[in-house]
């Protein structure tokens, strides 16, 4: 089954990297949707059904965890698995995500492995057989 | 997230804020209990190699994505010098990275404090890590704290 990924974070580096790391690990996934903040990524999520979010914490205009919030406040998208991709390792905020109903926490800098472990966690009707 | 090894220098502590007449420096506040600035330094060719390595591109120049591959990196470098920290200084915040690429520029800081300094080479080339704590104004309750150092109690 194939699956479609959202990608959230301010960097156009990190986001880049993240879509090269999601074609590498050969799961099928289908589009991989790319968001700048979180606002954005609330008007994409309007218009497109997506299985898994990776976000950053730390954006402008609406950050991480008030993007988690929200969607887990909206009934028709609190099931998506959000999984948090961070530089965030206080126990504040990671907790804080926890709290929101975060499905995992990913620190950056990060490796394609621990990548492709989330998405298998979340994904696994995309594993390839 | 490079795929490569680089090697650590001393810690020095300074007095002088970060300076770099040529090339890419990248800032990133901090803000809790204590507040600062941490920067990563590095020269315009070190810069398109980070970014090269980083994105698997062929970064030839200072553009836009090499720009903002130096201000993830600062991200990621200072974050976890933000994480370490938190151990000892409670929660911290990071603000979002500003990074500037020019030549014949001078940077000052308003803070007095000192800067602890990381040099890294890779290969012949080097990237500089500099952080600078002091103790916010509104903290009036914390004690004394030296970075580095346990608290001391009586």
């Amino acid at each position: 089954m194939e699956s479609d990924v959202l990608v959230v974070d301010d960097s156009a580096a990190i986001r880049k990297i993240l879509q090269r790391v999601l074609r590498q690990t050969g799961m099928a996934i289908r589009n991989i949707y790319e968001a700048g903040d979180g606002q954005e990524a609330l008007q994409l999520l309007g218009q497109q059904k997506v299985n898994l979010v990776l976000t950053d914490i730390n954006m402008p205009k609406m950050d991480g965890l008030q993007l988690l919030a929200a969607m887990k406040g909206a009934a028709d998208l609190r099931t998506i698995p959000v999984v948090m991709v961070t530089t965030e390792g206080g126990e504040a905020k990671v907790g804080e995500a926890v709290r929101l109903g975060a499905a995992g926490y990913v620190r950056k800098p990060f490796s394609a492995e621990q990548i492709k472990e989330k998405l298998a966690d979340f994904l696994p009707g995309a594993i390839p057989s | 997230m490079l795929g490569s090894q680089v090697v650590p220098g001393e810690v020095t502590v300074e007095h002088q804020a970060p300076t770099a007449n040529d090339g890419v420096i990248s800032f990133i506040g901090l803000a809790g209990s204590w507040a600062g600035t941490g920067c990563v330094t590095c020269s315009p060719a070190m810069a398109c190699r980070f970014c090269s390595q980083m994105l698997m591109t062929e970064a030839t120049s200072v553009n836009e994505e090499v720009l903002d591959a130096i201000a993830e990196l600062t991200n990621m470098i200072i974050g976890s010098v933000k994480t370490d920290l938190e151990s000892e200084l409670g929660p911290l915040g990071l603000s979002i990275p500003t990074v500037v690429f020019g030549r014949n520029f001078q940077t000052k800081s308003a803070s007095h404090a000192d800067w602890f300094v990381r040099r890294f080479q890779w290969d012949d080339d080097m990237f500089e890590v500099r952080v600078c704590m002091t103790p916010s104004e509104r903290s009036t309750t914390l004690q004394p704290h030296v970075l580095g150092s346990a608290s001391q109690s009586d």
